[in-house]
């Protein structure tokens, strides 16, 4: 284990769970980059792992990003799923031969004592259809709750990776409800209990819960969405062209997120969802592709 | 003589593909080093979540040069059988080659000199190749490498009679090569650092000193053995799993059982739902009372020995469960809020299969051939079977299947006995997506019966109609299974069930008969038999033919049956020769033959016993009892070996004599035929 990483305290609070894992991995030398500034539906979407996962240039990165699955909102109602919450995120590329002994480094730091817990990896591969990526890996169990992702890309884009690199995904609301012995994701201490404004995370989000339910699942426009998705989708091609593989996979990220939001409406039969997964994945292969010749092109 | 050990250590290996690993890397390295004429006494393979082992025991420390002659092909041959020659010799070109002369030609000859030496210089290149020959259902890259395995390699152990082998793997890109050792790395969190081994005895010893138990079967032994004494004091007892016994000890290289306790709560929930929920999410085992219901006491296996005796960790995985089964709770409290009968039009927003509409309207067709099929259910009370058929699919729409799709059916059922329906309707609804393989209960009621029937009949003939039919190794949509079901329902419950009334394709009848020939192979059968019997054609009452075949199958078996089938084949062989010289025969030799014109006793006689035969057998086959109808043949078989004896069939000075005995031959053949194609029957 590194010896740069600073001690912390055990986290007792949601906020110190991220504060711990961000000086853990940028221990482990990760730059920490802060969220995606787009709607995205987990944190595999963010540029530092989509994009920096092709190519062959080293990365190492850690970041949170807000995730957003509309379809998942129960308005603030089941203590376990949200529509909105947060992954924490690290990727280090090339994977590490002891990758495993630093993740579980992090486990430690986040007050996980092995001695007294059973830590498992479990079988678990990972694809995305609309990236067109998958990856080999396990889930993380403690004491058989899940705690982590774990995997090892192999595709990106439909690009098969120069280099692979090991994602590491923290779900932190369930790590946290785990870690804090939580029946519910609002009853979770945001800051600290002895803190001067002392809050919870249903103080902070269970109104953001209820009404962004509301919205993905009643109000949004679908007609808007419609074209907002035929919109972005137009933009992504012709910034492709332009060869700008940046601002074309922003596009592509706003496809997605308006794809997730049309389904939540329950506008998109069945047959339907399978071309307009493919659309986004498309999308995602041109930018891809886009995104590479420029890395090729400066190392060569 | 000497042992090999070899030990590839990785990051966690899943546990469905560690057994079938093991062996594949047994088979490899034993083939290659077979391939380079290594001999050796036994070899034993092991496969933990982080390694494969594998030990090979009396090596030649040495090998001896190998000298070895091939045969080729005669000088001049065509040039295919010369090149497969050089092929199989490991030759370039003919040079390498010599002609010598065996008296009967100029031959090629290979000598093929396998060159001997230290066996320990051979070892590495086997290891190697087999590394990369193993098939791994799925592998990957790593760092920067292009070498492809389960998960990252981390280290070698390669020790030939006590010594490191040199030889290295080579992982591609910029990674280092992973040098043979002779060091390797204990359990995860129970044991620090490396250590070195000398031997297999020495590496399975400090591997126990260093938590990790390296054979399969000893671990599930000790998770046995543990799970069994913790039920003892718990006055319980352990629900056997197989499948999930073999999948833990995949899991843990030290296994550690330890006792939970299910939240009393939960207790109402069906049992099923209880079990599915402890093994398909955490690989739990359940347990039981003596009587054999479900207590709320499980078993889960930790890889760890904690410091506080595991308290925290069973702590943790009841308080996993609890979130679970509260799921669990929830769906079957809010599904029996809802009849099944209201969730019908749900059913029409779910997609069977794009070409095959919804689920509403499978359900709608397998309503109406429930209906037509209970006509052959004894004791099927078409009400029932119609109030089941419309109902069975209800549950897919229930939070709780949503939830776990494999409590289809089971869930359906509960739920109906909740309304009150009748239990004849409810236990149809959870019997008809049975039997699920060949060794599931088959259901057995006359209404589950109906609608077990009409559910894989419906998928086999829509599958079929819209050309997706199975293919050698993909059956996406189970249709060997669904037809097997049908097989088992109806033979096992004896219905009399005319298949070709429920569909037209032919091609799908002869898939039925495939399977029912594997079916009868399976059970000790004979294929040709089932042969004979489908050979007849237009027989699509299983139930009938299975009959047909058991008393073929049984006469067949007695020396009489034997004896005739000799003079069937005699006398069939005998036609068709002639058959084939002269195309017109067949129309002149069909019906009986004329009585004016048979000439000896011996063809009289056959002649007789053919007629009574006849009109044995014409009643036996109406009453369908078909050992009668074989015992009728046993009467033909004196007769006609008398006449194979004294009888010449094609007297040449008297054609119309000819003609007349090759019409009685003929004859005996339509005769047997008539109850099954005798010629298909291997002597």
């Amino acid at each position: 284990m590194s010896d740069l990483s600073p001690t912390r305290a055990k986290p007792t609070s949601f906020q110190e769970l991220i504060l711990t894992l961000q000086d853990y991995w940028a221990g482990q030398g990760c730059l920490i980059l802060q969220p995606f500034d787009m709607e995205m539906g987990a944190g595999t979407f963010h540029t530092a792992t989509t994009l920096r996962a092709l190519g062959p240039k080293p990365w190492y990165a850690a970041y949170v990003q807000p995730c957003r699955r509309p379809g998942d909102g129960r308005y603030g109602e089941n203590p376990m799923r949200l529509q909105h919450y947060y992954q924490f995120q690290a990727i280090l590329k090339p994977s590490p031969p002891d990758i495993l002994e630093r993740y579980l480094g992090s486990l430690e730091a986040i007050g996980i004592d092995t001695t007294l817990h059973d830590i498992r990896f479990v079988e678990d591969d990972w694809e995305s259809p609309t990236l067109g990526a998958w990856g080999l890996g396990w889930e993380v169990w403690c004491d058989g709750s899940e705690i982590s992702q774990f995997t090892y890309f192999q595709q990106v884009g439909g690009i098969e990776v120069d280099m692979v690199a090991g994602e590491i995904t923290y779900g932190l609301e369930r790590l946290a409800m785990y870690l804090f012995d939580k029946k519910s994701i609002y009853e979770l201490p945001y800051n600290s209990a002895s803190s001067e404004v002392p809050l919870s995370y249903g103080d902070v989000f269970l109104q953001n819960e209820r009404e962004q339910s509301a919205y993905n699942f009643e109000h949004a426009d679908t007609d808007m969405l419609f074209r907002h998705f035929a919109d972005a989708e137009r933009e992504c091609g012709k910034l492709v062209e332009k060869k700008l593989p940046l601002p074309a996979y922003e596009q592509c990220i706003k496809a997605s997120h308006t794809f997730n939001l049309l389904d939540a409406r329950g506008v998109i039969s069945v047959t339907e969802r399978q071309s307009f997964i493919l659309r986004v994945r498309d999308l995602a292969k041109a930018c891809c592709e886009a995104w590479l010749a420029t890395q090729t092109a400066k190392a060569a | 003589m000497a042992e090999l050990l070899l030990e590839l250590l990785s990051e966690e290996i899943p546990a469905r593909m560690q057994t079938r690993a093991a062996d594949d890397l047994k088979r490899l390295v034993g083939d290659g080093m077979k391939a380079i004429g290594l001999s050796f006494t036994g070899a034993r393979a092991f496969a933990t979540p982080r390694r494969l082992a594998l030990v090979v025991e009396g090596l030649p420390v040495v090998r001896e040069d190998v000298s070895e002659e091939k045969r080729g092909p005669r000088v001049g041959a065509p040039d295919q059988a010369v090149q497969g020659f050089l092929k199989g010799a490991g030759l370039t070109s003919l040079d390498q080659a010599e002609k010598r002369d065996t008296g009967k030609g100029e031959f090629w000859f290979a000598v093929i000199n396998k060159k001997g030496g230290p066996t320990a210089e051979a070892l590495p290149g086997v290891i190697e190749a087999a590394m990369k020959a193993l098939p791994w259902p799925k592998s990957m890259k790593w760092g920067s490498g292009t070498m492809l395995w389960v998960r990252p390699l981390q280290s070698i152990v390669a020790l030939f009679d006590g010594k490191v082998l040199a030889g290295e793997i080579a992982l591609g890109g910029q990674m280092a090569p992973i040098k043979f050792g002779d060091t390797t790395r204990g359990h995860r969190f129970l044991s620090k650092g490396d250590f070195k081994v000398a031997s297999f005895a020495d590496y399975a010893a400090k591997l126990k000193a260093a938590h990790v138990v390296l054979d399969p079967a000893e671990r599930k032994k000790i998770i046995l053995d543990g799970a069994s004494s913790l039920c003892v004091g718990a006055q319980v007892a352990l629900k056997a799993d197989e499948g999930l016994l073999d999948e833990v000890a995949g899991l843990v290289e030290w296994p550690v059982p330890l006792l939970g306790t299910i939240d009393a709560k939960f207790m109402d929930v069906p049992p099923e739902v209880l079990i599915v929920s402890m093994k398909t999410h955490q690989r739990y085992f359940a347990t039981t009372k003596a009587d054999g219901t479900l207590t709320n006491r499980f078993v889960v296996v930790a890889n760890n020995v904690a410091r506080d005796g595991g308290k925290v960790i069973a702590e943790g995985n009841e308080r996993v469960l609890r979130a679970r089964l509260s799921d669990a709770k929830f769906f079957w409290d809010q599904d029996r809020k809802t009849t099944l009968e209201s969730r019908l039009p749900a059913l029409k927003g779910i997609v069977f299969h794009a070409k095959l509409g919804t689920q509403a309207e499978r359900v709608e067709r397998i309503a109406k051939l429930a209906g037509e099929i209970a006509a052959f259910v004894p004791g099927a009370d078409a009400g029932q079977v119609q109030q089941a058929a419309r109902l069975a699919k209800a549950d897919l729409v229930t939070g709780m299947v949503g939830e776990f799709p494999e409590l289809q059916g089971v869930m359906g059922r509960y739920y109906a006995l909740g309304e009150k329906l009748p239990a004849a309707v409810a236990d149809a609804i959870g019997d008809h997506y049975s039997p699920a393989g060949p060794n599931d209960r088959c259901p057995s009621a006359p209404v589950s019966i109906a609608v077990a029937l009409a559910d894989k009949l419906d998928a086999l003939t829509s599958f079929w109609a819209i050309g997706e039919k199975p293919t050698g190794s993909r059956d996406p949509f189970a249709l060997r299974r669904a037809a097997l079901g049908v097989i088992r329902i109806v033979v096992e419950n004896k219905i009399r069930l005319p298949l070709g009334k429920f569909f037209k394709a032919g091609d799908l009848m002869e898939f039925f008969a495939d399977r029912l020939k594997l079916q009868v192979r399976e059970k000790g059968g004979r294929h040709d038999v089932v042969d004979a019997v489908f050979a007849l054609g237009g027989e699509d009452d299983l139930v009938r033919l299975l009959a047909r075949v058991e008393a073929l199958q049984a006469f067949l078996g007695t020396e009489a049956g034997k004896n005739l089938l000799t003079g069937y084949g005699r006398a069939a062989n005998i036609v068709r020769a002639e058959e084939k010289k002269d195309k017109g025969l067949t129309a002149r030799i069909t019906g009986a033959p004329d009585a004016a014109l048979l000439e000896q006793a011996e063809e009289k006689a056959v002649a007789a016993v053919l007629t009574e035969v006849e009109g044995a057998l014409k009643p036996a086959l109406a009453a369908e009892d078909f050992t009668a109808a074989m015992a009728a043949f046993a009467g033909l078989r004196a007769p006609i070996d008398a006449f194979f004896d004294k009888v010449t069939v094609n007297v040449t000075d008297k054609p119309e004599l000819r003609l007349n005995r090759l019409k009685l031959l003929n004859q005996i053949r339509a005769t047997m035929d008539s109850v099954a194609d005798f010629s298909k029957i291997e002597g």
